[in-house]
């Protein structure tokens, strides 16, 4: 008892402040695997379900409705494509060393409730497929977290608005620099170290600036929602919602930016600190 | 049913991984706070209606499986199902007699110490501390207490495991 109590304080001490446990982790992890496959059954089998038995006119309708989706995001990358070419050519012109271009790997949320106290999620791809700590995790709108933990088969997401949580953003208006932090709640992050005389204004988005080294620059992460200046504050207060469907996503992006400033082991900057 | 030990073992074994699975199930947000914590019902019935089996032991490996699980510190379900067991298996000649909503205030001061192990180690940690749904959990526990003792106490006798 005495033994067991040690070693597991010795343990929790150890994977707080170290990294020697991640591969206690990542091997338990594998036994594991079955079970979360069938706590995950009940919600993919309904999933499985509800695609085979729709109706004819909804495939008929979503068919299209994708079509013309695609039809019109088709119209965008052309003009993306041109765009993206005068800008790296300017840029070459300009000696500057950034390169647009990253490449991109999807993955599946697993039904699984973690510690509901964390705001994590887990996805379907591992080591396997060459996913790497500190990978940044966007869904179809906006970002969405980053990867804290390898396993072999399946990865662990903290999401932005985690408190422990930080992300360097900027104003996509007017290029204004901050961080933005999770609150813990699902739909709020707040940016705490603005002046009260910072140019920020409600519905302003935020976007990555990719100054921590985890984030692609560039990718959209919040809308301004609030912005309450308090004279006897030194700092404002003001509150963003990510753009992302934090609660809803289904399918994610594992982004791995091309540029050759991305470096491979986790930055010791403001962004991630994970616990 | 003449069961071999071994046998007995797989029934624990599979009550043990039926509580894991319980533990991950997605729920809708709302209902996740009084989501009891399962393995710690079933481990408390196998330590007290088997204690010379299941023991700090067990209930240690299954806390370490439930860390892994919920991706918790590694350690910290271990702690509170090791003390968990420790504590059953002490009590378990007086808790076996008590009436079965005894048996619950038992359970419910056991479940409400390995929240509270919780909540301490999530302070040393720096994470905020929950809402106060957070001690919901050990409730619902209680209240499910007397269909999980009848419920294990059944497949015991059906497959005879001592």
């Amino acid at each position: 008892m005495a033994v067991a109590v040690l070693v597991s304080l010795l343990m929790m001490v150890v994977d707080q402040r170290a990294e020697h446990l991640k591969h206690v982790r990542s091997a338990l992890s594998v036994i594991v695997a079955p079970l979360q496959q069938i706590a995950g059954l009940p919600a993919s089998s309904n999933e499985w379900l509800s695609e085979s038995f729709r109706s004819r006119q909804r495939l008929q309708e979503e068919n299209q409705a994708l079509r013309e989706l695609n039809l019109k995001l088709k119209g965008q990358q052309q003009k993306l494509e041109a765009l993206e070419a005068e800008n790296m050519r300017l840029r070459d012109l300009l000696d500057s060393s950034l390169k647009i271009g990253d490449q991109i790997l999807i993955a599946e949320l697993l039904a699984i409730d973690l510690d509901p106290y964390k705001q994590q999620v887990i996805i379907n791809r591992g080591s396997n497929s060459s996913v790497f700590e500190g990978q940044a995790v966007l869904d179809a709108d906006a970002v969405l977290g980053q990867v804290i933990h390898v396993n072999p088969f399946s990865a662990i997401v903290l999401m932005i608005t985690d408190p422990s949580h930080a992300l360097p953003v900027e104003v996509n208006r007017n290029g204004l620099r901050t961080i933005a932090m999770g609150t813990g709640r699902i739909n709020e992050l707040k940016l705490p170290h603005l002046p009260n005389n910072a140019d920020i204004q409600e519905g302003d988005l935020l976007v990555t600036s990719g100054l921590g080294g985890h984030f692609p620059p560039g990718y959209p992460v919040a809308k301004v929602t609030q912005v309450t200046n308090s004279p006897g504050q030194p700092f404002a207060r003001i509150l963003a919602k990510p753009s992302a469907n934090l609660e809803r996503a289904h399918e994610v992006l594992l982004v791995r930016a091309l540029s050759p400033s991305t470096p491979e082991t986790p930055a010791p900057a403001a962004e991630g600190n994970t616990p | 049913m003449t069961v071999t030990p071994s046998r007995g073992g797989l029934i624990v074994l599979a009550s043990f991984i039926l509580a894991l699975v319980l533990t991950t199930l997605p729920l809708p947000d709302w209902i996740r706070p009084f989501r009891p914590s399962w393995h710690s019902l079933v481990l408390i019935y196998w330590c007290m209606a088997t204690p010379q089996k299941v023991g700090v032991g067990i209930g240690w490996s299954v806390g370490l499986l439930v860390d892994v699980m919920t991706n918790t510190l590694l350690g910290q379900h271990a702690m509170e199902l090791a003390i968990t067991a420790f504590i059953t298996v002490k009590l378990h000649q007086r808790i076996r007699l008590f009436p079965l909503w005894q048996q619950g205030i038992v359970v419910f001061l056991i479940l409400i110490l390995e929240e509270t192990l919780s909540i301490i180690v999530m302070g040393a940690i720096h994470r905020p501390t929950p809402a106060l749904s957070y001690w919901a959990s050990p409730l619902v526990g209680m209240l499910l207490w007397p269909w999980v003792y009848i419920i294990l106490r059944d497949l015991r006798r059906q497959f005879k495991v001592n």
